[in-house]
């Protein structure tokens, strides 16, 4: 569709890949087995090194499968969630373009959470227990998605912003050293690739639009800059862990890394469409090829993380209530497929 | 397989399905992940929703995960330990394209 | 840097953009077609039945949507979405087809967002508030078998135009009609609950029964599907007396107003906007 790639070819590296998990550190992953056997340890460690796929049969660290588990679950869950603050504005959407779009997005949502949750289940994970354990607070999601969205130009702005960092997060997730998590990335990213383009392309015909609407954009973007910013996790030299999934290759980049790409990548964006992103200290710097900006409220990202963002409550307690109101569905489905069967080994047996 | 697994009676979730698409004729069925089903009609139902929602026109598999047999990647496998007797998927995503490195 | 190698790959993908695009319908949909309405064919009673169409698609669609991150299970969420999703799409193909024919030359959000409640042609029952599951599902069958028994016969409509997107929806209601259809049968059989929500949920939708068969004669298909499903669940459909009146008349129940007030709102709010 010609006139939907247009903005794309003005805007480099704008794909969009979905959302992002905080990047938690993990836990010191643990040391191989004691009685790892004779050469596994080291055919693991040499198909790492010859930058190969770790397939679900072979033999793996505990650590490293339980480091997957852990951040492949907490991915799938930031995308379940992160269908809410979205999610609200379908039924609102001012027209019925607009209106698809959003329900379309919002929906590749819930699928992206399915493949993830796939790719966990190969590591032996259940969906089932890692839902009862999103559910009880037990493992996280993205910190973003505990923030309100306000108006309409909010979908837009989740679109550019959390997107576009979600792009420099998972597209290098595409060389993850697991494969089914690697594919399950790059189904996603190719997916998703429609998303940041049309969060974007929704801002550049609100930013024509009337005043109201360009308010609205710019009001948008200075509640969601910062939040976007800490989406990448806290600084490197707070997140000592994270050397180990690097030395793993479960993560390619380090969160400073990742978020200035995403900086360099978002300010010739902003300039376009006419927003002023809200940081004083944004400047390009031509000494490092980079740009300078500011520091996140790493106290805030704590506070939202540790449950005390605006939205928390709410995320948690929409995603507990359907789960436990749709209990009696799925109970009815498996009843009436056992039923079924009974009925099949009966007639069988007639 | 452990069939005490399969058919205990406190599980409260669908059973997992392996899901297979031929994405256009000519071209083998491949898998593509697996997804929760109560039964065979709800897991087809649920792979053209979920796997060829922009796609149409394909033909679909779905196979409970506890029937399919695996080979062991080597005769030396009981290190799965404790799930070694879970079938472990090898989800091959479709379309991936051919050069995009190591996939 | 294998990175940037990832990014170039992601382009190269949307070379066939179209199979990403599902549902989200970027270009005018009607785009190339000849619009002009046929001899015979009268322009008023095309673009009345059109809206008439189109407004029980949105108005369902929107009931749909309700249902985004409150699903029974995620696989659910995906496919009330499809569902949602195709009837959003034929909506839009229809108002602007009623805007073509009614020459007036209005678009699709003309119709969408700036019409009352009393303006509405929608048969009531697609805007009854959401329910539960059950309710979801029977309210799914029965329209759903209703709008394809009817759009099997508009294939054959002189006007191109209308025929084509009957034609287009044939395919999807079939699917629509299936997935209520699976699912009613398992809520029927499954368990003491399920069963008792099923029979609620029937007594709530057939009551309205009567206003969809004024609307089109296609009594006999619909009632062959609701026979052949309610079987299979172990239900009967109960005997019911029509309720008077009708939402093709523009008469409502006190469900739509609010229904509208969320789906307008923001529109409302910027009248001069573009989005």
């Amino acid at each position: 569709m010609p006139g939907a790639r247009k903005h794309v070819t003005l805007i480099p590296n704008e794909w969009s890949v979905g959302k992002l998990v905080t990047m938690t550190t993990t836990h010191a992953a643990e040391a191989p087995p004691p009685d790892a056997p004779d050469g596994l340890q080291e055919h693991f460690d040499a198909t790492i090194a010859r930058d190969q796929r770790i397939e679900p049969r072979d033999w793996m660290p505990e650590g490293y499968r339980k480091t997957l588990i852990r951040q492949i679950a907490q991915h799938a869950h930031s995308e379940i969630i992160g269908m809410q603050p979205e999610g609200e504005w379908i039924t609102r959407a001012p027209s019925l373009r607009r209106k698809a779009i959003l329900f379309a997005k919002v929906q590749d949502e819930a699928g992206h959470g399915l493949y993830l949750y796939s790719a966990a289940e190969t590591l032996g994970a259940d969906r089932d227990d890692l839902t009862r354990r999103l559910i009880e607070g037990r493992q996280k999601y993205s910190s973003i998605f505990n923030y309100p969205t306000l108006s309409f130009a909010d979908v837009g702005v989740i679109g550019w912003f959390v997107d576009g960092a979600a792009i420099c997060n998972q597209v290098p997730l595409c060389r993850s050293s697991y494969g089914p998590y690697a594919r399950a990335m790059v189904r996603i990213c190719k997916e998703e690739s429609f998303h940041q383009r049309q969060g974007y392309e929704l801002l550049m015909t609100m930013m024509r639009g009337t005043d109201a609407q360009r308010e609205m954009v710019q009001d948008a973007v200075d509640r969601w800059w910062w939040p976007s910013l800490m989406m990448f996790g806290p600084p490197d030299d707070a997140s000592p862990n994270s050397a180990r999934s690097m030395a793993w290759k479960i993560k390619r980049h380090s969160n400073d890394e990742l978020r200035r790409r995403f900086v360099d990548m978002t300010v010739p964006q902003a300039e376009k469409l006419g927003v002023t992103l809200p940081d004083p200290q944004l400047r390009w710097n031509e000494e490092s090829g980079h740009h300078d900006f500011g520091t996140p409220d790493w106290d805030e990202l704590m506070r939202v993380i540790k449950g005390d963002g605006p939205c928390n409550d709410r995320r948690m307690e929409r995603r507990r209530t359907a789960h436990e109101e749709g209990a009696w569905v799925r109970e009815a489905a498996t009843a009436h497929a056992a039923k079924q069967a009974a009925r099949a080994e009966k007639g069988a047996a007639a | 397989m452990s069939t005490e697994q399969a058919h205990r009676p406190d599980q409260r979730g669908w059973p997992l399905y392996e899901v297979f698409v031929r994405g256009k004729r000519g071209l083998n069925h491949v898998h593509v992940g697996s997804l929760h089903a109560a039964d065979d009609a709800m897991a087809l139902t649920h792979a053209r929703d979920l796997y060829t929602r922009r796609n149409e026109g394909v033909s679909i598999w779905v196979v409970r995960s506890e029937h399919i047999a695996a080979s062991t990647r080597d005769e030396k496998d009981p290190f799965f330990a404790p799930s070694a007797d879970k079938v472990y998927r090898h989800p091959t995503f479709y379309d991936i394209p051919d050069d995009v490195p190591h996939i | 840097m294998s990175d940037d190698h990832v990014y170039l790959t992601l382009a190269e993908g949307h070379e066939d953009d179209a199979r990403w695009a599902y549902g989200t319908g970027f270009e005018d949909p009607l785009h190339g077609v000849d619009t002009s309405v046929p001899e015979g064919v009268d322009a008023g009673e095309l673009a009345a039945a059109c809206v008439a169409l189109a407004d029980d698609a949105l108005v369902s669609a929107q009931r749909l949507a309700e249902w985004v991150t409150r699903a029974p299970e995620l696989e659910e969420e995906v496919a009330l979405a499809n569902i949602g999703l195709d009837l959003l799409g034929q909506a839009r193909l229809l108002y602007s087809r009623a805007g073509q024919a009614d020459g007036t030359g209005r678009d699709e959000d003309a119709y969408a967002y700036f019409r009352d409640a009393a303006d509405f042609r929608n048969v009531r029952l697609a805007e009854l508030p959401g329910g539960d599951f059950a309710f979801t599902v029977v309210r799914l069958l029965v329209l759903s078998s209703w709008r394809l028994a009817h759009f099997r016969r508009l294939q054959a409509h002189p006007d191109p135009v209308l025929a084509a997107v009957a034609a287009k929806g044939v395919k999807e209601l079939t699917y629509h009609r299936q997935y209520a259809a699976e699912w009613c049968v398992r809520l029927g059989d499954g368990t003491d609950e399920s069963h008792r929500r099923m029979r609620t949920a029937l007594d709530q939708v057939a009551p309205y029964l009567g206003e969809l068969h004024t609307a089109y004669d296609v009594r006999d298909e619909v009632a062959d599907d609701l026979r052949q499903v309610t079987e299979a669940a172990g239900l009967t459909l109960p005997v019911y007396r029509p309720l008077p009146g009708s939402g093709r008349a523009g008469e409502h129940t006190e469900h739509l107003a609010p229904l509208l007030t969320e789906l307008q709102g923001v529109a409302r709010a910027h009248p001069e906007a573009t989005w």
